[in-house]
């Protein structure tokens, strides 16, 4: 691929993974957060962050169907991107809606399957960031391929944090956890010609 | 219009305006704390503020009308007033039937007339965790119930929002058991907390939030406040509700708000009014207990929740 190509699509990449914030700063500024904007942009930070981290397991599907290396570039900028969203995503909860009352959150909280999850997930994508510079790459060596493997389970426990916190009808995280499942399933296809699965 | 003091959160307590600039300066810190996490603290300073407002006050009119739970339009709270907009509710009619003695059907404006409206603030305590303060319009169920004469069987009553999937968009999906139902035990129908609202803040009642009649039940979780019902039936058997069909370990017939029964998927412990930022604790019988708990002596509330 030409760079012209590569750089746009990397400008892409960055534009759209940040249109969401910008959303949510332009939406309080015109008021267009609904009448509960906390639990508003949990919804919307959470939803930017399971959107990211889906796309961003597209990436290695997509090289291995198009022999392009360039999404494999991709990935870490979507998975830190999805982690920073997460991250904006746990601030809220701890500091907005429980304006950070550790008892509360503490008598409560971990008893909640939902919640659970959503922190199994977290607690996995910080691992994946801290460890996402080039030179923890070079330093873990081959420890560091299995700890990014963990991206699976951490796209799994998503998905179950969303299908349990809906109340009512499921269609709509359901939809994310198949999609879910379907980028994982395609790993299990052997790899051809076109490149190497990792 | 006929007030009844006793149910009146005192108006000293309405700072409406105050409350609005403390929502906007919150959310903005909210803003800055989204461009930067690290500013969250400061976020936290802004609740403490916001603490000094006074937990009963009113909540804003364009945030009742806004934010909707009406799963017969969406399942998104904010997208239910554009859909509710156009849904026929004059002509209307509910009648009122099952084991009564003189069963009849109303027209909405009969209805309207001959109960009339009295104002009541009373707090609604959503199941999913968020609450407001509404200044309902509307007439004690009580009188439309001795009135339609209930036969001795009658023990409970039974409540059915309009079917009609082709205003209702909601409906044209199969995933709930359309239409709604609701019910109570026949005493607590005819507590005189028990209210049908034709209007809020002196309004009539908007689309979304149950035009032309719902039902509004203060000690229990929203769900239980049906809308746009157009029937109310005497029976003698307990009404299965929509919601107990949908997950019966999860809504159960009572739906009284209490604190102390979590649901299965999270706790039931606070609750946020909206308008306002911090979380209050909720109350037993959402703050209704002198009026209510009578009704449920010697019940096991965590097993009949
Ligand atoms: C300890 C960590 C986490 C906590 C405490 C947490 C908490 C929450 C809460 C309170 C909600 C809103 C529930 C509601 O409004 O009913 C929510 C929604 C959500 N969260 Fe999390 N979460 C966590 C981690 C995550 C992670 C790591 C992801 C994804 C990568 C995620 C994705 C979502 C999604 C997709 C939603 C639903 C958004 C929607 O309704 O559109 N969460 N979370």
């Amino acid at each position: 691929m030409k760079p012209t190509y590569r750089a746009a699509l990397l400008v892409a990449l960055h534009l759209s993974a940040l249109y969401p914030l910008a959303l949510v700063i332009w939406d309080y500024h015109t008021g267009g957060l609904s009448a509960n904007p906390i639990e508003d942009i949990t919804r919307r930070t959470g939803h930017t962050a399971i959107v990211l981290l889906t796309v961003s397991l597209a990436a290695t599907p997509a090289r291995r169907l198009t022999g392009w290396s360039l999404f494999i570039r991709l990935r870490r900028p979507l998975g830190l991107y999805s982690f920073f969203y997460a991250s904006i995503h746990l601030m809220i909860f701890i500091g907005l809606d429980f304006g950070f009352d550790w008892e509360l959150i503490w008598l409560e909280w971990p008893k909640k399957r939902f919640i659970v999850a959503g922190l199994a997930a977290y607690v996995i994508l910080l691992s994946l960031a801290i460890t996402s510079p080039k030179l923890m790459v070079a330093r873990l060596g081959a420890a560091w391929k299995k700890l990014h493997r963990m991206v699976y389970p951490a796209s799994i426990f998503a998905a179950a944090h969303f299908v349990w916190l809906v109340k009512g009808d499921k269609t709509r995280p359901m939809v994310y956890a198949a999609v879910i499942a379907a980028l994982l399933l395609v790993r299990l296809i052997p790899v051809t010609a076109k490149g190497r699965g990792s | 219009m006929k007030r009844s003091a006793r149910y009146i959160i005192p108006s000293s307590q309405i700072t409406q305006e105050s409350a609005y600039l403390n929502r906007r300066s919150f959310i903005k810190s909210a803003g800055l704390a989204m461009a930067a996490p690290g500013m969250l603290l400061g976020a936290a300073g802004e609740v403490a503020a916001a603490r000094a407002r006074a937990v009963d006050d009113p909540t804003l009119y364009a945030d009742i009308i806004s934010y909707n739970n009406y799963y017969e339009f969406s399942q998104e709270k904010t997208a239910v007033a554009a859909l509710a907009h156009d849904l026929v509710t004059d002509p209307w009619s509910v009648s009122v039937e099952g084991l009564v003695k003189k069963p009849r059907k109303y027209d909405i404006d009969d209805l309207k007339k001959s109960f009339g409206a009295e104002q009541r603030i009373y707090r609604m305590r959503c199941v999913e965790g968020w609450s407001m303060v509404i200044p309902w319009d509307g007439f004690e169920l009580s009188r439309l119930i001795t009135e339609a004469d209930p036969q001795s069987e009658a023990k409970y009553v039974k409540f059915t929002t309009l079917l009609d999937p082709k205003q209702m968009p909601g409906q044209r999906k199969s995933y709930f058991s359309w239409p709604y139902v609701e019910g109570l035990r026949l005493d607590e129908a005819m507590n005189s907390l028990t209210l049908l609202a034709t209007g809020i803040y002196g309004k009539p009642l908007l689309p979304q939030n149950g035009a032309p009649v719902r039902l509004v039940v203060p000690w229990k979780y929203g769900f239980k406040g049906i809308k746009s019902i157009v029937k109310i039936e005497l029976v003698a058997r307990r009404p299965v509700s929509l919601w107990m069909n949908t997950s019966s370990a999860e809504y159960g017939f009572y739906a009284n708000v209490n604190p102390n029964v979590d649901h299965p998927r999270w706790s039931q412990r606070t609750e946020r009014r909206i308008g306002d930022l911090r979380r209050v604790r909720t109350m037993m019988f959402n703050g209704y207990e002198k009026e209510v708990a009578d009704m449920y002596k010697g019940m096991d509330l965590a097993r009949y929740f």
